[in-house]
C-alpha cells in the first residue's frame, strides 16, 4: 500500500497534475457532448463529482472485502461497472422522489454518468496504484473536481467561441480538440508540482 | 441482397458514418495509448474483438432481453469480452498489458460498443452484426493508428520501437505527451472534414 503519499497531495494531483480528462484522456466523450454552455457543465460536473467519489468508495470496500478475500480479482470489471450502474440508479430513483428541482437539474445527467469512462476509470487507477481507502476517497474526490474544472472551463471558452470565426473543417469537433490540447499545455505548467504514480 | 447489405455495412463504417470522424464517439480509453504504434495496435485488435463479439451476442439475444433492462445486459455482454482479452493479454504479452494497465479494461465503457450494440444489433440478425461490429472497429482503428504513426515518428524518433530517423533529429516531447494526441486528432479530422465538404460542395 502507498502509505507514503499523503491524501492532500492525491487530491491536489487528481485536480491539476493527473487532470483524468486532460492527461488521462477520461470522459472525452461527455466531454465534447456537453460542453456547450456553463450551466449545463456545472450540472454534469456536480453529478459527477458525486458519482465519483461514492462509487470509489463502493468499489473500494468491494474490492477488497469481497475480490480479494475470495480470490476473484479477474471478475473486477464486471463488479465495477454493475456498482456504477447500480449506484447511479439508485440516485436517480432517490434523487427523484425527495427532490423535484434537484431531479430536473441533475436528472438528465445521471442515465450518461454510468457510460462516462471516466469514473469506471477512477476506479481501475485507485486498484492499480494500491491506494488506501483514505487515499482512494480523495482521489475519486479529486478526480470529479479536476473533471469539472476542466469541463466549465472549456464551456466557458466555447462559449465565447460562437461569436469567432472557426476554419470551416474545424468547427465543432475539431475546434474542441484543439481548445482542449492548449488547455492540457496549460495544465502541464503544473507538473512538478507534486507527483504520484 | 446479402451481398449488397454486406458492402453498404463496411462502406458506411470506414467511409461516411465512421464513428471517430462523424461523431467523434469512443476516444476516451484508445486516444490515450497512441503515443507508442505497438500497443495502440494491440489495443485495437482487442476493441475489434470486443466490437464484434459483443454486437453478435447482442443481437442473439435482441428477442429475449427486456427493455428496462436492456443496457445492463449489453454492458455485462461487453465486460465480459473484455475480461477475455484482459486475461490473453497477461498471457501472452505481459509487458504490453502492463503498460495499458487499466486502459484495457477501460474498452467497456467505450461509447462505440455500446453505440454499434444499440443501433445496430438490437435491430439486425447475428451474422450481419458481427461483419458491422469488425467493420465499425476497423473504421475506428485506422484513425488511431494513423495518429499513432505519427506521434510516435515525431516524438520518439522511432517506428514499432525500431529507431527511424537516427540521431539528427530532435524528439518533439510533447508528441508524446497529452495534448499532442488532441492536437493530431484535430487536425486529422479538419482535414478529413475540409476534403468532404469540399466534394459536397463540387456535387452540389
Amino acid at each position: 500500500m502507498s502509505e507514503g503519499i499523503a491524501f492532500y497531495a492525491i487530491f491536489f494531483a487528481a485536480i491539476f497534475t493527473n487532470n483524468i480528462l486532460l492527461t488521462n484522456y477520461l470522459g472525452m466523450c461527455s466531454f465534447l457532448a456537453v460542453s456547450r454552455e456553463v450551466s449545463t457543465s456545472e450540472g454534469l460536473g456536480g453529478a459527477v463529482i458525486f458519482v465519483m467519489t461514492a462509487t470509489s468508495v463502493l468499489n473500494w470496500l468491494a474490492y477488497h472485502y469481497i475480490l480479494v478475500p475470495f480470490d476473484l480479482v479477474y471478475l473486477r470489471y464486471i463488479v465495477f461497472i454493475v456498482i456504477i450502474a447500480a449506484f447511479v440508479q439508485l440516485v436517480e430513483m432517490v434523487i427523484e422522489r425527495i427532490s423535484d428541482k434537484l431531479y430536473a437539474s441533475l436528472g438528465i445527467f445521471l442515465p450518461l454518468i454510468t457510460v462516462n469512462c471516466a469514473i469506471l476509470g477512477v476506479s481501475l487507477f485507485m486498484v492499480i496504484r494500491n491506494y488506501t481507502f483514505f487515499n482512494s476517497v480523495f482521489y475519486g474526490l479529486g478526480s470529479g473536481i479536476g473533471w469539472t474544472v476542466a469541463i466549465i472551463a472549456m464551456a466557458g471558452i466555447r462559449q465565447k467561441m460562437a461569436r469567432s470565426r472557426v476554419p470551416k473543417g474545424l468547427t465543432g469537433a475539431g475546434i474542441t480538440l484543439i481548445i482542449a490540447g492548449i488547455m492540457a499545455l496549460a495544465f502541464m505548467g503544473f507538473s512538478g508540482m507534486i507527483k504520484i504514480t | 441482397m446479402a451481398g449488397f447489405k454486406i458492402r453498404k455495412v463496411f462502406a458506411d463504417d470506414l467511409g461516411a458514418n465512421n464513428p471517430v470522424f462523424a461523431q467523434v464517439l469512443g476516444i476516451c480509453s484508445t486516444l490515450a495509448v497512441t503515443n507508442v504504434l505497438k500497443n495502440t495496435v494491440v489495443m485495437c485488435v482487442g476493441l475489434i474483438f470486443v466490437t464484434a463479439l459483443s454486437n453478435m451476442t447482442v443481437s442473439l439475444l435482441r428477442q429475449y432481453m427486456p427493455s428496462r433492462i436492456r443496457m445492463m445486459v449489453e454492458t455485462l455482454i461487453i465486460a465480459s469480452y473484455v475480461i477475455i482479452v484482459d486475461i490473453v493479454l497477461k498471457a501472452f504479452l505481459p509487458d504490453v498489458s502492463r503498460q495499458l494497465g487499466p486502459y484495457v479494461g477501460l474498452i467497456i465503457t467505450n461509447c462505440i460498443i455500446m453505440g454499434r450494440a444499440e443501433a445496430f444489433a438490437l435491430s439486425n440478425p447475428p451474422g450481419l452484426s458481427f461483419l458491422d461490429g469488425i467493420a465499425s472497429g476497423i473504421g475506428y482503428s485506422y484513425v488511431l493508428i494513423a495518429i499513432a504513426i505519427v506521434r510516435e515518428i515525431m516524438g520518439s524518433g522511432s517506428i514499432w520501437g525500431y529507431p527511424l530517423l537516427g540521431d539528427w533529429w530532435t524528439n518533439w516531447s510533447i508528441m508524446v505527451m497529452a495534448p499532442g494526441a488532441f492536437f493530431m486528432l484535430a487536425i486529422f479530422i479538419w482535414i478529413v472534414k475540409g476534403i468532404r465538404d469540399k466534394e459536397e460542395g463540387e456535387s452540389s
